[in-house]
């Protein structure tokens, strides 16, 4: 327990002091890589620990950052509270898809979950809903100011807001599968009817787990579309689903820390893989994740805990 | 009336295609039990291979059969090299491999050919003909469609190796034991499925034009067909992409806004309406499970 506390510790030190020494530019990119964690952390939960699978979390991560824009735009609502609505909408929305998902099991679920992520950018596109969502030109946010005269860049209090925001989202979801519920989700992965007749309400849990699940990347999709400042269907396709599930094999399956590795691995790659050429990224995405499944299945995390092991051993 | 009748025809011949890549998927669900989501991608590589013969000059029919061929090795190499080790592996392994190489096909096409929209030629042109019901392509693709479908019939009702894959898939311990290659019999249904999609993918080229993402809504089509079908059955797999390809015509001439903005929902709709309500499919049987 104490080499996790400590590098937690040293995580949020670094995390805090780093912006000080940094461009504007890296900072952004921080903080794109902690909203990216939050996204990954909820489809870990979903996937990792209650083995639900999922192709379409860029939904759901698409209607928090829908909510957010268009609570800005047309409500002229704070920026700060479209993060709780985001997570709230994704929470109900996420509880009903998990309804006709408790009919599914494994393949099946990545095929629904897949229809809804091909799906999603058209029905942003919708005339009807054009009002609200501006259709194909999306919608533009304005980029919040640091609030109380703190003396930072909007830059920086994005950074600071998302560590927040990923700091409380990482205790609770820690706190959530090292409880009494969290053994039930575990169970529920491992044998959902053993799970049943020890009296674990498994389409309770397995409906919840998919809220939860769908509110963490809903409030990652808010946070996103508050710092790149704008939201447009076609940046919500499925690639982004493949993105996210990239990260929690990287990251590891069922550990929670992992996130952070993920969301790093799926930012930078692509930015040198795009520098060679367009289309590498999702190339190298896909060797990698190969050699993951036949090498080190548990990916980072895998990795880590036997390091540990082997630390401990001695 | 005449309206009607034109949109169920032309329903038809991109139901062919759904159909195609329908079948694609059973072959492979049949053979490993697990929903190829890459196919869209392995058919879309396939119409760029075909492009890029086209380009260096190949008559188009040499350059179809030549694809044909290319695909179906390419899918016997794919369970060969990649799918055998992973044998009895967990759903999610599957999964995440199956994604890995919807990515390396997607984006491997985009590197080699670029992102642009290509055109691709059609063999039949595109006049009209049945009294304007259908231009020549749309005909040209159902006819191509049956001649595959029927030599498809042949292939495993009259040969010893159509019955010996229809063996191991049906009951893989049996087979092996009375002298078939299991494991080879698995390798063709990938590189059937695989020469199948390409044949969809040279087919609706011309209609939708040549990019890496081109099968991707196809392949929920091609999935919707499936489910609808029952992913057990071939048959079905064929009837239900043809009565996808009609739902989705119909519904985008006569249902207002919905129906042609949101033909990808409607897809979806219907494959999660069908594996609520009826996950064996129209053709499929149920299975049932040990506990």
């Amino acid at each position: 327990m104490t080499i996790e506390r400590t590098t937690a510790l040293v995580f949020l030190i670094c995390a805090l002091a780093v912006p000080a020494m940094i461009s504007g530019f890296v900072t952004f990119q921080l903080t794109m890589l902690l909203i990216y964690a939050i996204a990954i952390m909820g489809l870990n939960l979903l996937t990792g620990f209650n083995g639900q699978f999922s192709l379409g979390h860029s939904a759901f991560y698409a209607i928090g950052a829908y909510t957010a824009a268009i609570l800005m735009d047309q409500f002229g609502i704070g920026y700060i509270w479209t993060l709780p609505a985001a997570g709230l909408v994704c929470f109900a929305v996420g509880f009903l898809f998990g309804f006709p998902a408790l009919r599914l099991e494994g393949t099946y679920l990545a095929l629904a979950t897949f229809g809804l992520a091909v799906a999603t950018p058209q029905i942003l596109k919708l005339t009807p809903l054009e009002h609200w969502t501006g259709g194909v030109q999306g919608v533009f946010v304005m980029k919040p100011n640091a609030p109380f005269g703190l003396p930072l860049t909007s830059d920086q209090w994005l950074y600071y807001l998302t560590l927040a925001a990923f700091v409380l989202l990482y205790v609770l979801a820690k706190n959530l599968v090292t409880s009494r519920t969290g053994r039930a989700l575990l169970a529920i992965r491992e044998n959902p009817i053993a799970a049943q007749s020890m009296g674990i309400n498994v389409s309770l849990y397995k409906t919840l787990t998919f809220g939860v699940s769908a509110a963490y990347t809903g409030i990652a999709g808010a946070l996103g579309a508050i710092v790149i400042q704008f939201v447009a269907p076609d940046s919500f396709g499925f690639m982004l689903s493949v993105t996210f599930l990239v990260g929690v094999v990287v990251g590891g399956i069922a550990w929670l820390p992992g996130a952070i590795i993920g969301a790093a691995f799926i930012l930078f790659v692509p930015n040198f893989a795009e520098d060679i050429s367009k289309g590498l990224s999702g190339a190298v995405y896909g060797i990698i994740m190969i050699l993951l499944i036949y090498v080190m299945p548990s990916g980072a995390g895998g990795i880590v805990s036997s390091a540990l092991r082997v630390l401990r051993s001695r | 009336m005449e309206l009607l009748l034109q949109q169920i025809l032309s329903g038809l011949a991109t139901g062919t295609i759904y159909a195609c890549m329908a079948l694609a998927v059973v072959m492979i669900y049949q053979a490993i039990g697990h929903l190829n989501f890459a196919q869209g991608e392995m058919a879309t590589f396939s119409t760029f291979v075909a492009w890029q013969l086209l380009a260096w000059g190949v008559p188009y029919w040499a350059a179809f059969v030549l694809t044909i061929a290319l695909s179906f090795v390419a899918g016997v190499l794919i369970e060969r090299v990649v799918f055998r080790p992973l044998h009895g592996a967990p759903a999610l392994s599957h999964i995440v491999v199956f994604i890995a190489l919807l990515a390396i096909f997607n984006n491997g096409a985009g590197f080699i050919w670029d992102f642009t929209i290509k055109s691709f030629p059609s063999p039949f042109g595109q006049t009209t003909m049945f009294g304007s019901m259908l231009n020549a392509h749309q005909a040209g693709m159902i006819v191509c469609t049956l001649v595959m479908l029927v030599l498809l019939y042949l292939f495993f009702s009259r040969t010893r190796l159509g019955l010996a894959m229809r063996a191991a898939a049906a009951n893989p311990e049996s087979a092996r034991l009375v002298g078939i290659r299991v494991g080879w019999m698995i390798a063709l249904g990938w590189g059937l499925a695989s020469a199948i999609g390409a044949v969809a993918g040279m087919l609706i080229a011309p209609i939708i034009f040549l990019e890496p993402n081109m099968m991707l809504g196809v392949l929920l089509y091609g999935f919707a067909g499936a489910v609808l079908g029952g992913l057990t059955s071939p048959v079905g797999a064929v009837v239900g992409g043809l009565v996808v390809g009609v739902v989705e015509n119909l519904a985008g001439t006569y249902v207002p806004v919905v129906g042609s903005e949101l033909k990808l929902t409607i897809a979806l709709s219907l494959i999660i309406l069908v594996l609520i309500f009826k996950p064996s499919g129209l053709f499929g049987r149920a299975v049932a499970k040990r506990v």
